[in-house]
């Protein structure tokens, strides 16, 4: 009784900034950190001008219609309006409004392939760490195989057999994008799979599925977001190229196919086409580079210290 | 060593049977009958049947399995639909074009970014490195086709330093035409290895033999270039077998654009013309060189790091 006494008080009369700090959960450090890190606050902010950018274009808010004519063919950047701050190209239309489509297009492409992606290298991974044995065995030689056929192959024979097109390259890059995360969601699911937690979670009598999803996937899902970021560059990288290759986008403005057209363009000194979708590429690019390094440092326990 | 070869080389068969699976999957089944995307909408009855007949598709779904495992253990893979020449031909022709654009330009990048990535991680901290790390962030930023519209618009149609595009079989003369996409390559891949060889070396200098090294008195120089390097060949192998796709994504975009009649030029025009035998067989020769690319690798391993055989 007297010791209970006695230490009360104490703690009580510690001046506010010694007494234990509250316990962060990891997502709750995580977010403290990102906000102190000042890189990865301008890179967000980077990155929702994007998607702010992207979702008023799919909405037919700005830039619309991306193919009214401006101006005359090839006219040079000037400010005298905003619809030819970034010149026109062959047929007059304005560059800057095809930028601004293009967006559209890079950041959709990202996010349809992470949506269909995400999913099946979870659930393969999961399944493959969780149980190992045969399951592990199959889909280990399963994501092997996919993995040796180099991703620029896959992705063109994926959008060749499906048709060109939007939707057929959503799909290309969601079936060869998976194999990463499949990959680092095994390795962690070996780990976790025997932990204490999970033991107890068992002895309670949680089933193989409750174990997966509810216990054990909330201990690992911090490594999606971080390979979301990887996702999205890659995603987007390739929509360029497929473009480029004619395979991409058809009929619709995107960054592969503005620097398709500026192949023909820079040799009459047309360099603007080319340089618009190159830097509104490389800024989104960069950001999601940046931020995937913050938030790796920033989820991941193992660097913490 | 040699029981290590052995279960390595019988360890990819199943890969190999899988990427023949899985071509043909996308191919044969997924794809359905390819004959109207190589002959277009407007083709007759006839056309169709001749087509099917010369590409086998009149035949049951196992046979052609079978006939495609045929042509990749023959390296037969019939004929190109839009040129008529044999694919196996084409390939023989543009191998060489292709390996003394992307080999010289391979060789180039890995040094150089080694030495790089190991005098950044030699000062890592001070002003020199940060510089080298931010570069390295920007270039991996900006896209591979800006840095060849722009190398190629600048330096060969401006300037004049080199031929806009070409090749030549004779050798002194190739080089004019090789150097310029050589370089490009270098630039695009600089960043992204640079700055992965910078933290494989970064993180074997924490180890403890680095500082039992620091302990018995060696200078820096000679921890990192005798000992650290030595130790980080690891990573570094294993990098160098992930920049394969690169590669052959390197080769693509530049032996177009710089018209050296490689692979890379073969595949992207069988793309344009929807020349579907081309594209399988390179599909499945890619692959195959993939898995042969990584098997060489483990190979490697035991060389630079006897304790990978044990395991």
């Amino acid at each position: 009784m007297t010791t209970e006494v006695a230490i009360a008080p104490t703690i009580q009369s510690l001046p506010e900034n010694e007494k234990f700090p509250p316990s962060r959960s990891l997502w709750g450090d995580a977010l403290l950190r990102i906000k102190r890190d000042r890189i990865a606050l301008i890179c967000i902010g980077i990155l929702s001008l994007y998607s702010i950018i992207a979702l008023t274009c799919q909405f037919g808010w700005i830039a619309t219609p991306w193919d009214k004519v401006v101006g005359a063919a090839y006219q040079p950047p000037s400010f005298s309006s905003i619809e030819l701050i970034f010149g026109t190209d062959l047929f007059g239309r304005s560059v800057f409004f095809k930028v601004l489509h293009g967006t559209r297009i890079a950041m959709s492409v990202g996010l349809m392939s992470s949506l269909l992606s995400i999913p099946v290298g979870v659930t393969l991974g999961a399944l493959a760490g969780y149980f190992g044995g045969w399951v592990d065995d199959l889909i280990v030689w399963f994501y092997t195989t996919v993995s040796s056929i180099p991703n620029i192959m896959l992705l063109i024979s994926v959008t060749f057999v499906l048709g060109k097109g939007l939707s057929a390259m959503y799909v290309a890059l969601g079936v060869t994008a998976w194999v990463g995360l499949a990959r680092v969601m095994r390795g962690e699911f070996i780990k976790h799979k025997s932990r204490e937690y999970v033991l107890a979670a068992e002895s309670i009598g949680a089933g193989h599925l409750s174990r997966i999803f509810k216990h054990i996937l909330p201990n690992v899902s911090h490594f999606i977001i971080i390979n979301l970021s990887i996702q999205f560059v890659s995603a987007i990288k390739s929509e360029v190229i497929l473009s480029f290759l004619g395979l991409g986008v058809q009929g619709q403005p995107s960054w592969g196919v503005m620097i398709d057209d500026a192949k023909l363009e820079l040799s009459r000194g047309v360099w603007w086409q080319l340089a618009g979708a190159t830097f509104a590429m490389f800024f989104v690019v960069l950001a999601f580079n940046l931020l995937g390094d913050s938030l790796r440092d920033a989820l991941d326990p193992k660097l913490k210290h | 060593m040699f029981a290590y070869i052995v279960r390595k080389l019988l360890s990819t068969i199943p890969t190999l049977l899988g990427v023949a699976l899985i071509v043909f999957a996308l191919f044969n089944l997924v794809g359905g009958d390819p004959t109207y995307q190589m002959l277009g909408r407007h083709a007759n009855a006839q056309q169709i049947e001749e087509v099917r007949h010369e590409y086998g598709f009149d035949q049951s779904r196992p046979v052609q399995f079978l006939n495609y495992l045929k042509q990749i253990v023959t390296f037969d893979y019939g004929r190109s639909y839009s040129t008529r020449q044999s694919i196996s031909q084409m390939i023989g022709d543009g191998i060489v074009p292709s390996l003394s654009l992307m080999i010289p330009a391979f060789l180039l990048t890995t040094l150089l970014s080694i030495a790089i990535g190991l005098g950044a991680a030699y000062f890592r901290g001070k002003a020199i490195d940060r510089v080298t790390v931010i570069l390295c962030i920007f270039g991996m930023s900006l896209p591979m086709l800006g840095y060849i519209l722009f190398g190629q618009y600048f330096f060969a149609f401006k300037l004049g330093w080199f031929p806009i595009s070409g090749y030549e079989t004779a050798w002194p003369d190739r080089v004019q035409y090789i150097i310029m996409p050589m370089v490009i390559f270098v630039l695009v891949s600089l960043g992204y290895d640079v700055r992965f060889y910078r933290t494989a070396i970064l993180e074997e200098t924490s180890q403890d033999y680095v500082r039992t090294a620091r302990a018995k008195g060696l200078s820096e120089p000679v921890i990192f270039f005798r000992h650290v390097l030595k130790n980080s060949m690891v990573p570094i192998l294993t990098n160098i077998v992930i920049e394969i796709p690169l590669l052959i994504l390197g080769a693509f975009l530049l032996e177009s654009f710089f018209g050296i009649p490689g692979l890379g030029s073969i595949t992207i025009d069988a793309v344009n013309n929807s020349d579907f035998p081309v594209i399988k067989a390179m599909t499945t020769l890619v692959a195959f060189l993939y898995i042969l690319g990584n098997l060489a690798t483990d190979v490697l391993y035991t060389l630079v790091d006897p304790r990978v055989r044990l395991k």
